[in-house]
């Protein structure tokens, strides 16, 4: 029963949050990855690229709300989730055609990217203030737990609950099924063979007959899809705001890098590192201690490894470490 | 070329008076505080609450033989020191006669220090709490209407106290304010025997409260004291630990009062209480209609804190006859303490007259007004508690 309870308590409070955090970066991580596999630099726009998809489909949302369409206990976003798909991708590639493109043709140097899309983070930035303020707003309706912790309490007869809530759910089956999809697209289809081969080698690729724009739009629509599929999970799980949004931008580039830049298999593996690694390595285990030993060993104190205070510290470790030992990444993506 | 010269300095001469004779008429506040950041949501009242104050003073046209007040607006972005020095530079350099703000204590000791003190500014922050800035050294430059966190920690305790509560968890937003409450409520809990289980930092705007909750969950308690932000990490810290079951009671603290948090947590939060600077005064009531009037809403937190600084400022340049920090610093506490006539938010006329006669003001304004040893509000409290989505208060302390 003891060691039940300290597995229900480890899971309600380190593993299903940590995965599901992990799921909203690696997908965040993904887009980042093949925006720099592909066009060769790091996207600083991505975090508000994810604002912004978020915030058409909110607002698409609302107005399903209010016209009483929802999709069941499922939230009514997944509905909505299309048309800010498709709004984003109209964002990113007017950004390309009019930023982008123009660097491209000068064939600039990768930092010169890296500054447009800075001003281009900050253009998107406003953009979403403007039209939806920088406020905190909520979205998400339907059933809000697939279990709830006193439920699950009442169920089990266990002293510790453990509680799934719907947004986790659907974060990580979509997860899943996005990152099928896009494995199957990259290997398997045309489109996504000369994608990896223009990554591969951009010179022989062109040799091949490749054509770089086209190569290079449907990245950018991957890519915003992507972006506002991960934008979406993540303010349904926690909350829409733009602000946030900018600051993920962090966890998704040390995901990205720890993963391997360039590697869509390294940015998945990065995302559920840096997200496991900030709960676990701050997770005070004293009430899990007190569970599994006996009572004469159980922790007084907190048992704590580091303070919470710590856990960006932790996974910019991480971070150091791997670039310092691996400069590539776990997987292996293109030198940084 | 003698002439010349002659009519070149005779015009410099005569445009730079006539520039002072149309300067002389306009009185210029800064309002500098966290337009963007954290406490955004709380902003938009605090100036208009400011301004408020600025726009009966110059309807009034009794300031200073009929100064208009204008209000130049510029952002601390709460917790960007960089920022808040350098737009308060530019306030400075538009010519602003007095500042109101800044608005957190982290970004309010860096305004004092590198813009307010080396150019002998005066400032009345509405809503920088931190006990740190009580003993800070301000050659007299820094006010506050909102009180210091080491008297809300005394009353956090209190109350803790009165609804038998003995153990608590505690998590705090990680910068200046937080820091300085969470040890505030500490102390003063365990000086009446409670025991603080654990006491973790959070850091705003992450979103992902995953591992905060974990280590508070952990080491357990009766309610979790979140001394946060309600449009950031405070939000999400409550969110996680009613989502896993961790904690069903808050405590919160004056940063975390205010309409949205219950509108965004939704009816798990009932029960649930805390206390935010706030008197059971006249002028309470009379600021909230006036505000209501004005189109925002009065009983915000730190609005009416924001009136009262705008007004003390724009009284204290009438006592002293004139808009220079130097000379009008050191009236702000005359005309905020006893002795004199009580004034009331939307008498700031009557008292603009009083003085104007050489009389005494007691400002009283929205809060209840009441300075003590370092310029500081002496702080009562409203005790609130969430019943039914909404902010009640039960009573005053």
């Amino acid at each position: 029963m003891d060691v039940l309870n300290a597995l229900v308590a480890l899971s309600n409070f380190v593993l299903i949050p940590g995965i599901a955090y992990g799921s909203q970066l690696a997908l965040g991580a993904l887009g980042v990855t093949l925006i720099y596999g592909i066009l060769r630099f790091s996207n600083f726009a991505h975090g508000d690229t994810m604002a912004f998809g978020t915030m058409v489909t909110i607002l698409f949302t609302w107005w399903f709300q209010s016209m009483g369409i929802s999709a069941g206990p499922l939230p009514t976003a997944l509905l909505a989730l299309p048309i800010g798909i498709v709004a984003t991708m109209g964002l990113v590639v007017v950004t390309d055609r009019a930023v982008y493109r123009f660097y491209r043709a000068q064939k600039a140097k990768p930092v010169i990217f890296v500054m447009a899309s800075l001003g281009v983070m900050f253009m998107i930035n406003g953009l979403v203030r403007f039209i939806i303020g920088p406020g905190d707003q909520r979205f998400a309706d339907g059933e809000r737990f697939i279990i709830k912790a006193r439920t699950f309490k009442q169920m089990t007869g266990l002293d510790e609950g453990l509680a799934i809530k719907t947004s986790q759910g659907i974060t990580v089956v979509t997860a899943i099924i996005v990152v099928a999809l896009l494995f199957w697209f990259l290997n398997k289809t045309r489109t996504g063979k000369s994608m990896r081969a223009y990554s591969d080698n951009e010179d022989l690729a062109l040799l091949s007959g490749i054509n770089p724009e086209r190569v290079v739009t449907i990245t950018w629509l991957i890519v915003a899809a992507l972006a506002t599929i991960a934008g979406t999970l993540y303010g349904l799980d926690k909350s829409f705001k733009p602000f946030t949004y900018f600051q993920l931008l962090l966890p998704i580039f040390a995901a990205a890098i720890v993963g391997g830049l360039g590697s869509p298999l390294g940015a998945i593996a990065g995302g559920f590192v840096i997200a496991m690694s900030e709960v676990t390595v701050t997770y005070a285990w004293k009430k899990v201690a007190g569970y599994l030993l006996p009572e004469s060993l159980a922790p007084d104190g907190l048992a704590q490894l580091l303070s919470t205070d710590y856990k960006f510290a932790v996974s910019f470790a991480i971070l150091v470490v791997v670039l310092l030992f691996k400069p590539t990444g776990i997987f292996k993506g293109k030198a940084v | 070329m003698k002439k010349l010269l002659t009519a070149t300095a005779a015009i410099a001469l005569s445009a730079g008076t006539a520039f002072a004779a149309g300067h002389a008429k306009e009185v210029k506040l800064g309002v500098l505080i966290g337009f963007t950041g954290p406490i955004e949501s709380l902003t938009s009242a605090m100036a208009g609450a400011a301004e408020m104050a600025m726009d009966e003073v110059t309807a009034s046209g009794k300031l200073l033989d009929g100064a208009k007040v204008t209000s130049l607006r510029a952002d601390t972005g709460c917790i960007d020191n960089g920022l808040a020095t350098a737009n308060g530079e530019k306030l400075l350099a538009d010519g602003a006669n007095g500042i109101v703000g800044g608005d957190c204590s982290g970004v309010t000791g860096a305004i004092l220090q590198n813009v307010a003190i080396p150019n002998g500014m005066v400032m009345i922050s509405p809503s920088a709490t931190s006990p740190g800035l009580s003993s800070m050294e301000d050659n007299g430059l820094f006010f506050r209407t909102a009180p210091s966190d080491a008297r809300e920690g005394q009353v956090m305790a209190e109350m803790l106290k009165d609804r038998g509560i003995n153990s608590i968890a505690l998590t705090y937003t990680n910068n200046d304010y937080g820091k300085g409450l969470a040890d505030a409520i500490q102390s003063s809990f365990e000086a009446v025997g409670g025991e603080v289980t654990i006491v973790a930092a959070h850091e705003d705007g992450k979103g992902d409260y995953s591992a905060e909750v974990a280590a508070l969950a952990s080491a357990g308690g009766d309610i979790l004291v979140v001394a946060g932000y309600l449009d950031q990490g405070g939000l999400g810290i409550i969110q996680g630990a009613l989502d896993t079951g961790a904690f069903d009671t808050f405590g919160l603290p004056g940063g975390m009062i205010g309409d949205s948090l219950p509108t965004n947590v939704g009816p798990d939060l009932d029960g649930s209480f805390g206390q935010i600077a706030g008197s059971d005064s006249k002028g309470a009531e009379i600021f909230a209609g006036m505000a209501a009037e004005a189109g925002f809403d009065g009983t915000s937190a730190y609005a009416s804190e924001s009136y009262d600084a705008a007004a003390l400022f724009l009284l204290a340049m009438q006592a002293a006859g004139s808009m220079d920090p130097a000379e009008y610093g050191a009236k702000i506490m005359d005309v905020a303490n006893a002795p004199g006539e009580k004034i009331n938010p939307g008498e700031l006329d009557k008292a603009l007259e009083i003085l104007a006669n050489g009389g005494d003001v007691d400002y009283e304004g929205a809060t209840g007004v009441e300075l003590i040893g370092p310029g500081e509000s002496a702080g009562s409290y409203r005790e609130i508690e969430v019943q039914d989505g909404k902010n009640v208060t039960v009573k005053f302390r």
